[in-house]
């Protein structure tokens, strides 16, 4: 345990090592572990923002929902008052059309019956003619007595 | 013990030796000792303190160079590789090494932006615990390592082959670390106050400018005993810690049962002394980072 010229090698060493410690070591890693700061916080931010964002699109995202959820409502209503509207058109015009329907067939019938009253006329002034002929034989002529005939079967 | 022909005392200084490299002396009449002009090792504790100042520590100098060498090929290379990235494995620790020494620094020095001192207390806190862990090497394994292969390498006698493997327990180490602090600590203190001032820090304080002799010796004596403080608390527990080892490892030789409770008590004062030696590393870097930040204050 004597002092002698260790103790000025050791500093010599000392100071070496100091010296490239400071040129070589602390000043990149410490560079990395600043820059790696700075990256986590850079990530941090941005996964706030994107919660942000997230909560944002979130939001809109039910406005969008009620927005279609009203129009939809809208178009059941207008669509159901269109049918009640749709409806009571064609049951009116079902109404009409059944009346006109109705109505002419009524005058059809009329026609008909019209028609079958003046043949049945014709018919029975022609078997009353061929009736009264026979009872008469031959006395009565057909053209002499057509006026008579005619205004007899008229009356019918 | 390391052989039956030597005594517990004898094992005990054989340890405690240096391996000195100097010029040795010759005695050229009884009690006078001249320089024989011949330069070599000592081979003994006697011929290493008469080879005075100009010798020096082998082994302190070796494993101490070869630690620090070690530590910075370790931090280079994790600087190298150093990244905003993950990292991963030895890069992880180097960085994790690196952000303790940061915060302590950042906690304890307050005078501005100085690009030394974290370096600085890297160094000392790395370089320091490395030495100390050489502590916790088996006292008897590289000494008598180094012996016998100098005594095949040299043909030299392993009984006078010295080697210690922790620099720390040699004053020279420490108290060469504390005086480089202590240069720091004047530069600062002259770079900052410069010099007028830091001479008046000297005289004018604690007792103002009508007491200034005494100012100057109490402030004296408060400077020098700072890196002398610094130097000799490490060295000291470090010289008591190993003597501790030593002790314990004589009593191997004494029967199986003092043996194997040497054992137990070795593996008990290792585990303790993992402790001690990173604590040591510790007090050594924050008084460093304290003291370069007084020299850094300026008093009023």
């Amino acid at each position: 345990m004597n002092i002698n010229a260790t103790l000025i090698g050791q500093m010599i060493a000392f100071a070496v090592f100091v010296a490239f410690c400071m040129k070589y070591v602390w000043p990149p890693i410490m560079q990395a572990l600043e820059e790696r700061k700075k990256k986590i916080a850079d990530g941090l931010a941005a996964a706030e923002r994107g919660r942000h964002e997230q909560e944002l699109a979130e939001k809109r995202a039910q406005q969008v929902i009620h927005e279609a959820k009203d129009q939809a409502n809208d178009i059941i209503s207008q669509a159901q008052k269109r049918g009640n509207e749709i409806v009571d058109e064609s049951k009116d015009n079902a109404r009409v059309e059944g009346e006109r329907i109705l109505n002419s067939a009524k005058a059809e019938i009329d026609q008909e019956a019209n028609r079958a009253r003046d043949e049945l006329k014709t018919q029975v002034g022609g078997i009353a003619l061929a009736g009264a002929g026979k009872i008469l034989g031959r006395e009565i002529d057909e053209k002499a007595h057509t006026d008579l005939l005619d205004e007899l079967v008229s009356r019918i | 013990m390391a052989s039956e022909t030597i005594t517990t005392s004898e094992y005990i200084k054989h340890h405690l030796q240096n391996l000195t490299f100097g010029q040795k002396q010759t005695e050229i009449e009884p009690g006078v000792w001249a320089p024989s002009g011949e330069l070599g090792f000592a081979t003994s504790a006697q011929e290493a303190s008469q080879m005075g100042f100009w010798s020096i520590n082998v082994d302190t100098m070796f494993m101490s160079i070869l630690l620090g060498a070690l530590m910075m090929w370790f931090f280079r290379s994790a600087a190298k590789k150093a990244s905003a990235g993950i990292p991963t494995g030895m890069q992880n620790f180097a960085e994790m090494v690196i952000d303790f020494i940061d915060d302590t620094v950042r906690g304890s020095f307050s005078g501005g932006k100085n690009n030394l001192i974290a370096p600085l207390a890297l160094t000392i806190f790395v370089w320091i615990f490395l030495m100390n862990l050489m502590d916790l090497i088996p006292v008897d394994l590289i000494p008598m390592a180094v012996a016998q292969g100098a005594a095949v390498a040299f043909g030299a006698d392993p009984h006078h082959v010295f080697f210690k493997i922790v620099p720390s327990t040699d004053p020279n180490a420490t108290l060469g670390m504390a005086l480089f602090v202590f240069v720091l600590m004047l530069y600062y203190s002259m770079k900052i106050k410069g010099p007028g001032g830091f001479a008046g820090e000297l005289a004018f304080q604690p007792f103002g400018k009508w007491a200034l002799p005494i100012n100057l010796v109490l402030e004296t004596v408060t400077l020098l005993a700072k890196p002398f403080s610094l130097g000799l608390r490490l060295f000291g527990n470090m010289y008591a810690g190993e003597m501790v080892f030593i002790l314990i490892a004589t009593m191997y030789g004494a029967g199986l049962v003092l043996g194997s409770f040497a054992g137990l008590l070795q593996v008990g004062w290792a585990i303790f002394h993992i402790l001690i030696i990173t604590l040591q590393a510790f007090i050594f870097m924050v008084l460093t980072t304290v003291y370069l930040d007084m020299a850094h204050q300026e008093h009023h």
